[in-house]
């Protein structure tokens, strides 16, 4: 169990606002964050590692006291039990790939653990290798691989896709997932894709301004409840055309591509850029096995 | 044939001074490029000093403050043994805080620039502050530090201002190159001047030269 209650005045994008959360997080879980930029996301995860310092607060994981204002105690990042994974990933550029994980060990790992995770990435062809010469995919598994050397007891990643084109997103989601799982840890991400959310987490953290404003399951969070169709993405909208009366909508789900006819009504508050929700009911579904 | 021992001298002073100052402004660099202190400024004012100070106020200073016939000046020499006017000793401290800012300067602007993430990166892994500087921030900035060296060095073997103020010119002792070329000229040995002149030209031009090489234009950007 991760207990975390902060509260710091933070210098956002639009001026002074007070960062102020109360969570609980269960051991094991795969929690997102998610909101608009500025809203605290990255200072929290900074807290949870010790490299921002609240102005007041308190942070509990497994019963061990990290910080806590009232009795003066905050523990450095050197002794917090954490992996992260940084935006610009914070390889070291001296290293190899796998110098950056044998530089990760510690005097409890055991000597198995870089090999171990050198194949869980498949890096075995690039662990000789400059991190300078890797592609942003590539960084990120070794980032990814450096933080769970230690086998922290929480894993921080800070919006570890947002660089990546939509297939290799998915491809790395999954290796997020494995070691997530491989490793049993307990991870809290930041990120601002919805579809990444939906497919990786337990948990959304819905966050603005510094506050809490809605948390569950991704699929109560986002998704409008009223709506009772079993057919549910997320995209976002591409294109709207008009063709007599009716409009074609093109929303980008995913990779792919899909074209929903609207009236002029349903068209009204649609914009291109926004992200919709694309339902169906399920009356008259076409299923057909995919050939892999 | 010329006197080779002005010349020696100079690089033994050259090289001491150069390893003084690479020990001592790691962890002053190291410092300035980190702190949030209010002294910042003042350290880096003092650091920067001797670019713009003539030489002269510095070795005037140095002379007032390490003559034996003043206390301080008495005191080292009484119980260290330590003369620092017109002596080897003496010229290596001068030479030290009067190239100091050619040392500090590269090595603190290359760890400012290196992404603050690295470091953090660092810490969570749980190194320490001292294990994450020799692993991680230094091997990071190897040509910050060679142009810190370089620099160093080649201000330390053109240096003449604070060198005459303070050391004198006593053969073998104080004598360096940059004083015999000076000393030659005021008897009149123009060719002794030149052999000097040349030599030194030859060498502080291929030392600079091997740095531009190595960094590819590192030192214009630290210039600017």
């Amino acid at each position: 169990m991760i207990d975390i209650q902060f509260q710091k005045n933070l210098n956002g994008s639009s001026g002074k606002m007070l960062l102020d959360i109360d969570l609980k997080i269960v051991k094991g879980a795969f929690v997102s964050l998610y909101g608009p930029s500025g809203a605290g996301k990255t200072s929290i995860l900074r807290m949870i590692a010790g490299l921002l310092a609240p102005d007041q607060g308190k942070l509990k994981v497994g019963g061990e006291t990290w910080y806590d204002s009232a009795v003066k105690v905050s523990l450095s990042p050197q002794k917090r039990d954490v992996g992260m994974v940084f935006q610009d990933f914070a390889l070291f550029p001296n290293l190899t790939v796998r110098g950056n994980l044998e530089y990760a060990k510690n005097k409890q790992s055991d000597g198995a653990i870089v090999g171990e995770l050198i194949d869980l990435m498949d890096l075995g062809d690039l662990q000789d290798s400059q991190t300078t010469m890797l592609s942003g995919g590539q960084k990120q598994r070794v980032a990814l691989a450096r933080s769970i050397v230690q086998k922290p007891s929480v894993l921080l990643l800070d919006e570890p896709l947002s660089a990546l084109d939509p297939s290799m997103r998915s491809k790395l989601q999954d290796y997020i997932l494995k070691a997530h799982k491989v490793y049993d840890l307990t991870t809290i991400m930041v990120s601002h894709d919805v579809a990444e959310i939906f497919k990786m987490s337990d948990e959304v953290i819905m966050l603005d301004q510094g506050c809490v404003t809605k948390r569950g399951k991704p699929r109560e969070v986002f998704a409008n409840n009223e709506v009772s169709g079993k057919f549910q993405f997320t995209g976002e909208i591409v294109e709207i055309q008009h063709q007599g009366f009716l409009y074609i909508i093109s929303i980008l789900i995913g990779n792919d591509f899909v074209k929903v006819i609207g009236e002029k009504e349903e068209v009204k508050d649609l914009k291109v850029g926004e992200r919709v929700m694309v339902a169906s009911k399920a009356f008259n579904p076409i299923i057909k096995k995919l050939h892999v | 044939m010329i006197d080779w021992s002005p010349l020696i001298l100079t690089f033994q002073l050259a090289v001491v001074t150069t390893l003084i100052l690479f020990v001592i402004s790691i962890p002053l660099a190291n410092w300035l490029a980190d702190t949030k202190s209010k002294l910042k400024p003042i350290i880096e004012t003092l650091v920067s000093m001797p670019l713009v100070l003539p030489p002269t106020v510095l070795g005037f200073y140095l002379l007032v403050v390490f003559s034996p016939s003043n206390s301080f000046g008495q005191w080292l020499d009484e119980n260290l043994g330590l003369s620092l006017i017109f002596s080897f000793e003496g010229l290596v401290l001068a030479s030290v805080i009067y190239s100091l800012p050619f040392m500090v300067h590269p090595i603190q602007s290359g760890l400012s620039n290196l992404p603050k993430t690295i470091k953090e990166a660092s810490y969570v892994l749980g190194k320490s502050k001292l294990e994450t500087l020799l692993k991680v921030s230094l091997p990071n900035i190897k040509s910050s530090l060679l142009t810190g060296i370089v620099l160093a060095f080649a201000h330390t073997i053109g240096e003449f201002g604070v060198v005459l103020m303070i050391g004198g010119n006593i053969p073998g002792e104080t004598r360096v190159a940059s004083i015999a070329i000076y000393d030659e000229v005021e008897s009149l040995n123009y060719a002794g001047a030149n052999t000097y002149s040349l030599i030194l030209f030859a060498i502080t031009f291929f030392i600079l030269l091997m740095v531009y090489l190595i960094n590819g234009g590192y030192l214009k950007r630290f210039d600017s």
